[in-house]
């Protein structure tokens, strides 16, 4: 019996919930100093003077750094043309964001650091402010100099109105994909020191141990066999942990130069500003379309706010086009965007990175399509949807999706929420004109995983005693890596879970690795430890071969997994420890690495619906019902992706309800903390009614495609079109997200003039 | 979040804690310190001492009185959610406890904390309001009963001066219907605005979150003593309030809601 797709409970979590995990804010090193920054209070300034005499002489200082002190190289961005647009590790003449980081105290105590911060002196002369993208793409404010624009980058182009020739419909949308902070319950933290051999030991909270340590290195000029980072437990990252920041990387540098432990764990309203955001695009949406709902052409113009230092935010519109037509089989398709800088947090990658931005854009533009020609949103998706004989499908926007059976997912969630009822209940309390009315939101999404098709390393070696011992280039924060390369090695192996260790993180022992983000991990890191352990197993059967006097063909896993014997013949086995053991007397390993890599990307996808009752007199939404049909393929370990879907909808749901990073036009952060941050909790939301579907991949031999940020991308638009369609009937065609009670009272109150 | 430096005792009496209070003029009592920790880690509050009360159990208790309901101030919350007399005599108390915050606060949050704290965005404050509560004081002149509605002065500003310690809260029985209506967009967040409403002879209505203090609707009292519908009295709600704006709601919804909730609470009453 397989132990793939069994509910196997966490290996991880006995110990986080019982003695709990090991995060760098747990680690202590005699004579460890502690790192605080003093950031800026302004959005955009010329810095005129920095005066730190004060605070170097309070008792328990070490050191107080600016960057007349820091003598390295702005840490590149992926835009090579705009080398001026480069970040600094600590601000030098100007600032242009507040948060952003101006002087690095080091002190005896975090304490000591905070009084120290208060004795620091900063003169500013402000400049002028953009905080809004359009105002940005305007360049009447320009925040640097020296490229004379805002503008960073731009992504394909549009044309001339002719481009929806053949429509009897045209509808039009401008949507605001709000800012969101991604506020992982562990904020960010590092640790280093200088070990006895002299070389740089970086403890990181990170997504991507090696890009950390290539960062490190290519900083702070060390080479590469000079650098060790080790990842412990991570709590949380949703992608904005997959960027290296300079607070961590001067860490390193701090260590070197004064050669004695550091620490630096933020505080969370530090984190709220200083670890990147996501999302926050502008998009004008036009869709041409039959009268029958039959879509012409699509056509999105974006502009993406990167926030004060182009990041992977800057790029991520890439992403958005790729899958702007969604599940829909629209014969043109035209996207632009372009990346403008703002003075604000820098956008980096979250929850979904691009995606979901891309099936919100299309799934609220086909509401309002339905809508305008007056029919079921249901019947406008069928119409469009890529029938399921179409795969491999070549969309307009260059993606190849690899399987998929849409109206299958859509079908389920008919029959699943009883869609007819809801629309009969929506009815009724229209009719009765009641004060709370029902909104019934449905989306479908495909999302690409693995979306830089990329290749990652595992390593699967049987050990003394006869367990495993795995070795993986993706790096978890809160996945269960652990439990699922287990499960994947034991399948192969027969080896019970508990005999079989998974180290990931630690660049002396995982030689290369990628990261655990878009998605990527199982259908690579995965799929390395399920290459890996076939190999290793081959090797396994020859020494038992020559152990039992067979042939390595012949050799097959006893029934109780235990070792390896002769196929018909139960009785003539070896254990693995015996195996182990012979295999060490010839000098050999039973051991396989290797780097996996997929021909292509893997698109998930699936089908949502919400129903919602929204209070008309005082704007608030309830959730009463979330239905997810998710489809990502072969699914390995049923329980963590059903975690994975829970948190990623209830991610989403709070985009569509509650969370929105805001400043006022002087650059000032309105939601720096979490009491004025309104992210989602448990008790805002239903019990999720989660279905099943499983279209398996050929990219990979698990099947599996990824499912982490699936939930993210359905929901937002599912629930954003549920609170539309409730008030609909009032005259409200669209409200912008977080869909407030305030929001939602204005609309009302303006749409009945 | 680190607060400055302060200093820290434990206070083994109420005569013991008024005379350390005493000691330091920059010295504050803390409770449960869910109110006063979180701005200390701000730096909006820097007390050079801290005087701890927590260890005064004597203060932490729920009694019939015959014609009130006497609260020590360091009983917690959620001990006023699930208090059995309170529930049978003054069920509203329980509910509006029930609704501060989070379990977690629910269980270090003190009565006596929220009161002396004054918020105006907290629960308990409005709803004793309306409840025509009275707090009960010690300081170096001794002890004085302060009513609801000249306790809550201003932003954070209570009538009890820097020496006295909040000791008892006194809450009249004869509640014959009442209603709390909290607005807010999630579970563990204060209202965007909330509506206390009494009936104890004559309805009472105060309001959370529509000023710097806890408020009486005056405009919705006159209504009704003088026989308006609860539509008319409720269109009355804000009459001479000028609540503040925010990230949740501008002044303007403050206005509509209060009504909105207003009716609401009155419709619940009659």
């Amino acid at each position: 019996m397989s132990i793939l797709g069994n509910k196997v409970l966490r290996l991880e979590d006995p110990k986080l919930l019982s003695v709990g995990g090991e995060y760098v804010a747990d680690l202590k090193r005699e004579a460890m100093l502690y790192v605080s920054y003093v950031t800026s209070t302004v959005a955009h300034a010329k810095i005129l003077e920095i005066d730190v005499t004060e605070a170097r002489e309070i008792s328990g200082v070490v050191a107080v750094y600016t960057a007349d002190d820091v003598e390295l190289a702005p840490m590149a961005s992926m835009f090579r043309d705009k080398p001026a647009m480069n970040r600094p590790f600590l601000a030098k003449d100007r600032v242009r964001f507040v948060g952003e980081p101006v002087a690095m105290v080091v002190a005896t105590s975090y304490e000591v650091a905070a009084d120290a911060k208060e004795a620091i002196f900063i003169d500013y002369e402000p400049l002028p402010v953009v905080v809004d993208p359009e105002q940005a793409f305007s360049d009447e404010v320009v925040i640097y100099d020296e490229v004379g624009s805002n503008k960073v980058t731009t992504f394909g182009e549009i044309t001339d109105d002719s481009f929806f020739d053949g429509s009897d419909v045209i509808v039009t949308l401008k949507l605001r994909n709000q800012r969101l902070a991604p506020a992982p319950l562990e904020v960010r933290a590092a640790m280093a020191y200088v070990d006895q051999d002299g070389r740089l030991v970086f403890y990181a909270s990170t997504q991507t141990p090696h890009a950390v340590k290539a960062e490190l290195s290519r900083s702070l000029s060390l080479d590469a066999t000079q650098v060790h980072v080790i990842t412990p437990d991570v709590g949380g990252g949703f992608g904005a942990k997959a960027t290296q920041y300079p607070e961590e990387i001067l860490l390193g540098w701090a260590a070197l130069k004064l050669e004695k432990p550091v620490a630096w764990v933020e505080t969370r309203s530090e984190n709220m500003l200083g670890l990147g955001h996501g999302r926050a695009q502008v998009q004008t949406l036009t869709l041409g379309a039959k009268s029958d709902g039959t879509i012409v052409a699509y056509r999105a113009d974006v502009i993406q706010d990167s926030g004060a230092y182009p990041n992977v935010g800057a790029f991520l519109p890439m992403l958005t086009k790729t899958m702007a037509p969604g599940i829909y089989k629209i014969p043109k398709v035209e996207f632009r965007s372009t990346s403008v800088v703002t003075n604000t947090t820098p956008i980096v990658s979250y929850r979904g990175a691009g995606r979901p931005e891309a099936t919100e854009a299309i799934e609220r533009a086909l509401d309002v399509l339905a809508r305008r020609l007056n029919l079921d949103p249901v019947e406008v998706r069928k119409v469009n949807l890529i029938p399921a004989d179409e795969f491999p499908y070549n969309t307009p926007t260059g993606a190849t999706y690899d399987v998929g059976d849409y109206l299958g997912a859509v079908e389920k969630l008919m029959e699943r929420s009883d869609y007819e009822s809801l629309r009969r209940e929506q009815a009724e309390r229209i009719l009765h004109n009641a004060t709370k009315r029902l909104g019934i939101g449905v989306s479908t999404y495909v999302e690409i995983t693995n979306p830089f098709p990329s290749s990652e390393f595992g390593g699967v070696e049987l050990t003394e005693g006869g367990g495993l011992l795995i070795r993986s280039g993706t790096s978890p924060h809160g996945q269960g890596h652990r439990t699922a390369w287990s499960m994947v090695a034991s399948e192969i192996f027969g080896i019970p879970l508990e005999k079989i260790e998974v180290i990931t993180g630690d660049t002396d022992v995982v030689p290369h690795g990628v990261g655990t983000f878009g998605s990527r991990s199982l259908q690579l890191g995965g799929a390395a430890v399920h290459e890996a352990s076939v190999a290793a197993l081959s090797m396994a059967k020859e020494v038992a071969a020559e152990m039992l006097e067979a042939s390595p063909s012949d050799i097959v896993v006893s029934e109780d997994g235990s070792g390896l014997a002769v196929a018909g013949v139960p009785a003539s086995k070896v254990s693995y420890a015996q195996i182990y053991e012979k295999a060490s007397e010839l000098g050999r390993k039973v051991a396989f690495e290797t780097d996996f890599k997929a021909a292509n990307s893997t698109f998930p996808f699936g089908a949502h619906l919400a129903v919602v009752e929204v209070d008309i007199e005082t704007g608030k939404v309830k959730l009463l019902r979330f239905v997810a049909v998710d489809d990502a393929g072969k699914i390995v370990a049923p329980l963590l992706a059903e975690g994975q879907v829970h948190g990623g909808i209830a991610q989403g749901v709070a985009q569509a309800l509650f969370e929105e990073f805001s400043y006022d036009p002087d650059g000032n952060p309105q939601t720096g903390n979490l009491a004025d941050y309104t992210f989602i909790s448990a008790a805002e939301l239903p019990s999720f009614e989660v279905v099943h579907q499983e279209t398996p991949t050929y990219l990979n031999p698990l099947g599996a495609k990824g499912i982490g940020e699936s939930g993210t991308i359905g929901s937002t638009p599912a629930v954003h079109n549920a609170v539309l369609d409730a008030l609909a009937p009032l005259g409200v065609e669209h409200i912008d997200m977080p869909l407030t009670p305030m929001r939602i009272w204005r609309a009302i109150v303006d749409s009945q003039g | 979040m680190y607060p400055s430096k302060f200093d820290y005792v434990r206070a083994l009496s109420v005569d013991d804690a008024l005379e350390k209070i005493a000691s330091d003029e920059e010295a504050k009592f803390i409770a449960g310190g869910h109110s006063l920790v979180p701005l200390m880690k701000f730096r909006l509050a820097t007390p050079s001492l801290l005087v701890d009360i927590g260890g005064l159990h004597d203060l932490s208790y729920i009694k019939d009185e015959g014609d009130h309901l006497a609260i020590g101030a360091l009983t917690r919350h959620t001990e006023v959610e699930h208090s059995q007399l309170l529930q049978a005599e003054l069920p509203m108390l329980s509910y509006v406890a029930s609704l501060v915050g989070d379990p977690q606060v629910r269980h270090r949050g003190t009565i006596g904390g929220s009161v002396a704290h004054g918020d105006g965005a907290s629960d308990l404050p409005a709803a004793l309001l309306a409840l025509d509560a009275s707090m009960i004081a010690v300081g170096p002149s001794g002890r004085r009963e302060i009513p609801a509605k000249e306790f809550f002065k201003g932003f954070l500003e209570t009538a009890l001066s820097p020496d006295e310690l909040l000791v008892e809260i006194k809450v009249p029985k004869g509640v014959s219907s009442w209603s709390y209506k909290k607005f807010n967009r999630r579970a563990q967040d204060w209202a965007i605005v909330g509506v206390a409403a009494v009936k104890n002879g004559s309805t009472k209505v105060a309001f959370v979150n529509m000023g710097s203090s806890p408020l009486r609707s005056t405009g919705c009292e006159d209504a009704l003593r003088s026989g308006a519908t609860i539509e008319e009295a409720a269109e009355r709600a804000a009459e001479g309030i000028e609540p503040p704006s925010d990230l949740n709601a501008s002044s303007e919804f403050r206005v509509h809601l209060a009504k909105v909730l207003t009716r609401r609470a009155l419709e619940e009453l009659s």
